[in-house]
């Protein structure tokens, strides 16, 4: 019995008290993600953003957590009962699951994974499948409309993101993420990498359906997109989700192209600072970089949109994956 | 016993794929028994600029979007294969490089007739 215990019970618990440590943490910076994204517009428009609900407004994510859970739930007569109720259900899910394979310290990850990059990028990319079931299910015009959008916009950029993390590999030569930060680029190389940080910051604002890139949610035609007829807590998975998304995709921005968890540049006298915030500090900066798009820039045309990811991003894209690797090959610095 | 070591690798994740759904099972149940359930017809008839619903949504859609699903299935399929290219050039060195120049080299044969035919063109 005390064999079985130590065998399997015991690594059992420990690993579902780390996937509750890794579970509060993403649920809580989510919540506080969608408080510093009212602020930061706030102070963008010279407004103060919220601050009525608990001192400077900090409370107000668990009021509107509470608010959403009091509401009713609607389930349109015409839709599909169940595909309805699982697409967010879905949607949210594979928002948390990614966060499996994310280092966010040396060591410090639930699966090191020998494919984390690969199993990242499977499962962002099934994100389009909540998208289309909501679509769908909802039988809703504008629903469906904005599912069919967001599908063939998703689907399209995510092509150039491939591409970009094909780049970092050729400099990389391996598919685990803590390999990936440990690499320890020289800045040549960084500096060849950095026309794919652009597409790639480019390319995650189109991929988590994010302004300017909002149009499967455009307010102005679509009135609410693929999530139109949701409300309650199936809205709120979704929208759970959708910062779960931008959270997790700033975190893969910082470990492909920021050096995650090292210190700036590799300066040897900031390494006294824990690894953990150095991560934090640049996921946050490209959090940041999210929100500050949004406050700037109006919403793309669809046409623009499209041109711009299969006529600019991808011939780009692809070139350069043959400018990396000629130049790596040429000259034999390749990863061994 | 190498292949299960490698397997238990995963068993973190399937865990965690049980938790999260999970998770999102019972937040849907929570609202369903938490939130006051008040239907009526008109509340529950699709969003629809003060009309009812003329028929069903699920009919024709626009040719393009599915032309983008195959353009995709192509160009994704292509990503799959640079992967374990990108990993192991530095073992297959030159030879890898070519052949792989010379399959890119006819996908953008193909894509740059795409191009052309407007496939592209979202107008």
């Amino acid at each position: 019995m005390m064999e079985l215990w130590t065998t399997y019970g015991w690594p059992l618990a420990v690993m579902l008290a780390q996937i509750g440590v890794i579970l509060g943490l993403v649920l809580f910076f989510v919540a506080y993600l969608t408080y510093a994204e009212r602020k930061v517009l706030g102070a963008m428009q010279r407004r103060q953003g919220p601050m009525t609900v608990g001192p400077l407004g900090l409370l107000q994510p668990i009021a509107d957590g509470v608010k959403l859970l009091s509401k009713e739930m609607i389930i349109p007569s015409q839709a599909h009962r169940v595909v309805f109720l699982l697409a967010p259900m879905l949607t949210f899910m594979l928002a948390l699951i990614a966060w499996a394979v994310i280092p966010v310290s040396p060591g410090w990850v639930l699966a090191d994974i020998n494919v984390g990059i690969l199993y990242l990028f499977a499962v962002s990319s099934m994100g389009v499948y909540g998208v289309i079931m909501a679509g769908w299910a909802s039988n809703s015009r504008y629903a469906f409309l904005g599912g069919l959008r967001s599908a063939s916009q998703m689907v399209s950029y995510e092509v150039s993101m491939g591409l970009v993390i094909v780049c970092v590999l050729l400099c990389v030569g391996s598919l685990n993420l803590t390999e990936i930060v440990e690499a320890q680029r020289p800045a040549w190389m960084q500096i060849m990498l950095l026309p794919m940080l652009v597409v790639f910051l480019v390319s995650i604002l189109a991929e988590t359906n994010r302004s300017p890139f909002d149009l499967p949610e455009g307010e102005s035609e679509l009135s609410g997109g693929f999530m139109v007829e949701y409300s309650a807590m199936a809205f709120a998975l979704f929208f759970l989700g959708e910062y779960a998304n931008m959270i997790l995709m700033s975190a893969m921005t910082t470990l492909l192209f920021l050096g995650g968890w090292l210190p700036p540049f590799n300066i040897e006298a900031l390494a006294f600072v824990p690894g953990f915030i150095w991560f934090g500090l640049k996921t946050a900066g490209v959090l940041f970089f999210y929100l500050w798009t949004r406050a700037t820039f109006p919403r793309y045309r669809y046409d623009q949109l499209m041109r711009l990811g299969w006529k600019v991003f991808l011939p780009f894209s692809l070139l350069w994956v043959l400018v990396v690797s000629g130049v790596l090959v040429f000259t034999d610095t390749l990863p061994q | 016993m190498a292949s299960s070591a490698l397997l238990s690798e995963y068993l973190p994740i399937l865990i965690f794929i049980f938790v999260a759904g999970g998770m999102s099972a019972l937040m849907i149940v929570a609202s369903l028994i938490v939130g006051k359930q008040n239907p009526d017809q008109d509340k529950l008839s699709a969003y629809e600029c003060g009309f009812d619903a003329f028929d069903d949504t699920r009919g024709k859609f626009d040719v393009r979007f599915y032309l983008v699903a195959i353009l995709f299935i192509i160009f994704d399929l292509e990503v799959a294969f640079l992967f374990p290219w990108a990993v192991s050039l530095g073992a297959i060195g030159l030879v890898g490089f070519w052949s792989m120049v010379a399959f890119l080299g006819v996908l953008t044969i193909g894509f740059i007739y795409e191009w052309k035919k407007g496939a592209l063109d979202w107008e």
